[in-house]
């Protein structure tokens, strides 16, 4: 059995009197993809960024694909590839210059990264845009060749820091085919996400953190059946602050929120609550525009841990 | 060729070294308006100082004040030109970081650049010479002595990237690095840039001395009218003083930057 391909034990970074990230013991086995999930600040960048070496850890321990990010960072570097949160390119280049660039420092010969670039350009998709300088690339563009950079030495362990954050649906779809391509390969991969979707779609585990420690670290459904409950949604066009006085005290309901339009009951048993919950309404002479109960989502999963929401598209 | 066969390894030094400056001089020419004001500006001062000044230097006893104001030409042309904005761009935009990801040799991220920077600041000193050529200006030390008076102007552009590049790594910022040109000033213009030592007084003739621009200067000069080593070897040695202060300066920056990972 090989060794895990990721292992933080106490691991830390301060930033003056900020502790951004606090004791952080981590295993992510070799071949897994571990979703990397927590709210804006919450210290998903840092970790990243620690074990990508790019950040000395202010305490605790981190071995990546078997060697320790202090101590041997260059065996490390040969190793990982990542996709950080913006696409690191140089404007002023073409994107093939960009693979070229990073073939050579990867000690490839051209041969071998032209080949790899050939390989790549199914992901990429620029047509001979490939050829073009990245300042005129549109966003979701850039972010495809970033991902292509970052895979052109075939690492062992891939981070990937929100990799489809600003993509379209379609493009979305094929950065996901690819990581389960990769994964398929045997690549780990790292990946953090503010798509909760994403994570529950993609990912073997996944592991929230929350004001810089691990909150809770498991697959995303027995995460779901621990920290998750049923979710009756009713839609009461405008009255939502009613149908939430209605509701609020109904014998099964652990609690009644309203989200925008949505007024969510939360309970550990919707299919039995429905029926109440239909008729707690009608009695209040309330009208109802829709009803419906859904499973628990990582979402709920996300709310009950960090207290918070996931907002796409916020920065960490 | 699939993924496996591909087996990632440090490329070296000098391969690396290589990798950083080929990428800074494909962008060089992508970016005419970094060079414009290069050699734009020196013209504009040669045609202005010589014209200015001809006669009140030949008072002065100054011969051939053309010939006199050529290395100032060449000191304004390359003092300060660098890739040290681009530096900050690749900080800003991430690209430092995925660079910093690769294997590469530390140093080379920045001794790449100054490569680069020596290849550019050669290339802008040619026209330079050439139109101190169409002035009328002539080189008793021939082919030899033009080619070791482009090395030393050439030689101290580099030596002053050192502090452009430090600026950069310490502040990631733009503006401080583009008012880094604020230091080309006190070595520029508190020297013999326009007369000689001789005719300099007070403070000013002080501060001159204390400039190495000055032996600089002279150096370049001398090459201009003469083998002279007791002028040459103190212009060397004032190059050789900066580009160790400079360059230290620039890579301590760069290894406090690496070390703060930020």
């Amino acid at each position: 059995m090989s060794n895990p391909a990721i292992i933080t034990q106490g691991l830390g970074r301060d930033f003056d009197d900020n502790h951004a990230v606090i004791d952080v013991d981590l295993e992510v086995a070799t071949g897994e993809i571990y979703g990397f999930l927590g709210p804006n600040g919450a210290g998903k960048s840092t970790m990243v960024r620690m074990l990508c070496t790019l950040l000395a850890p202010s305490s605790g321990m981190a071995m990546v694909a078997d060697y320790d990010v202090v101590r041997n960072p260059g065996a490390v570097r040969l190793r990982i590839g990542a996709a950080l949160q913006s696409a690191a390119l140089d404007p002023m280049q073409s994107g093939r210059e960009i693979l070229l660039l990073q073939g050579r420092l990867y000690g490839l010969s051209r041969a071998a990264t032209s080949e790899r670039i050939e390989t790549l350009a199914t992901l990429i998709d620029l047509g001979e845009a490939l050829d073009d300088r990245i300042k005129t690339y549109s966003g979701g563009m850039k972010r495809r060749l970033d991902l292509a950079a970052s895979l052109i030495h075939t690492p062992k362990v891939l981070f990937l820091d929100e990799p489809t954050t600003g993509l379209d649906p379609v493009s979305r779809n094929r950065i996901w085919e690819e990581v389960r391509r990769l994964n398929d390969e045997g690549m780990t991969i790292f990946l953090t996400t503010q798509y909760l979707e994403e994570a529950d779609v993609l990912s073997d585990r996944v592991g929230i953190i929350s004001s810089g420690r691990i909150v809770a670290e498991d697959s995303p459904d027995t995460l779901k059946r621990r920290y998750g409950s049923d979710v009756i949604v009713a839609q009461t066009p405008g009255q939502e602050d009613d149908a939430v006085a209605a509701l609020r005290n109904l014998p099964g309901v652990e609690r009644v929120e309203r989200h925008s339009d949505d007024v969510m009951v939360v309970t550990p048993n919707a299919s039995k609550l429905l029926s109440p919950v239909a008729l707690a309404l009608q009695d209040a002479g309330i009208t109802v525009a829709n009803l419906a109960m859904r499973t628990p989502t990582l979402d709920d999963v996300f709310l009950e841990l960090t207290g918070g929401r996931l907002r796409p598209g916020a920065d960490e | 060729m699939t993924a496996s066969m591909v087996e990632p390894k440090a490329a070296g030094f000098f391969h690396d070294l290589l990798s950083v400056a080929g990428r800074a001089l494909r962008s060089i020419p992508r970016e005419p308006e970094v060079l414009a004001p290069a050699l734009f500006i020196p013209v504009f001062f040669y045609f202005i100082n010589v014209g200015a000044l001809e006669n009140v230097a030949k008072a002065s006893g100054v011969s051939d004040y053309r010939a006199f104001q050529l290395p100032v030409a060449i000191i304004f042309a390359v003092t300060g030109l660098s890739r040290a904005s681009a530096l900050v761009l690749d900080i800003q935009d991430g690209y430092l970081d995925r660079l910093l990801m690769t294997p590469i040799k530390r140093a080379t991220l920045l001794l790449g650049l100054m490569v680069a920077d020596f290849v550019l600041v050669f290339a802008v000193e040619v026209p330079v010479i050439g139109l101190g050529y169409l002035l009328g200006v002539r080189f008793e030390t021939g082919i030899l002595g033009i080619f070791v008076f482009l090395l030393m102007g050439a030689f101290w552009g580099l030596a002053f990237t050192g502090f452009p590049y430090a600026i950069a790594l310490k502040t990631g910022n733009p503006a401080a690095v583009n008012a880094s040109f604020i230091l080309f000033f006190p070595f520029a213009f508190m020297t013999t840039s326009f007369l000689p030592e001789e005719s300099l007084s007070g403070w000013l003739a002080t501060v001159a001395k204390l400039n190495p621009v000055t032996y600089l200067l002279e150096g370049m000069r001398s090459v201009i009218t003469g083998w002279d080593t007791s002028m040459l070897l103190p212009g060397i040695a004032s190059i050789a003083g900066v580009m160790i202060v400079s360059f230290s300066l620039a890579l301590l920056t760069l290894r406090g930057r690496l070390r703060r990972g930020a």
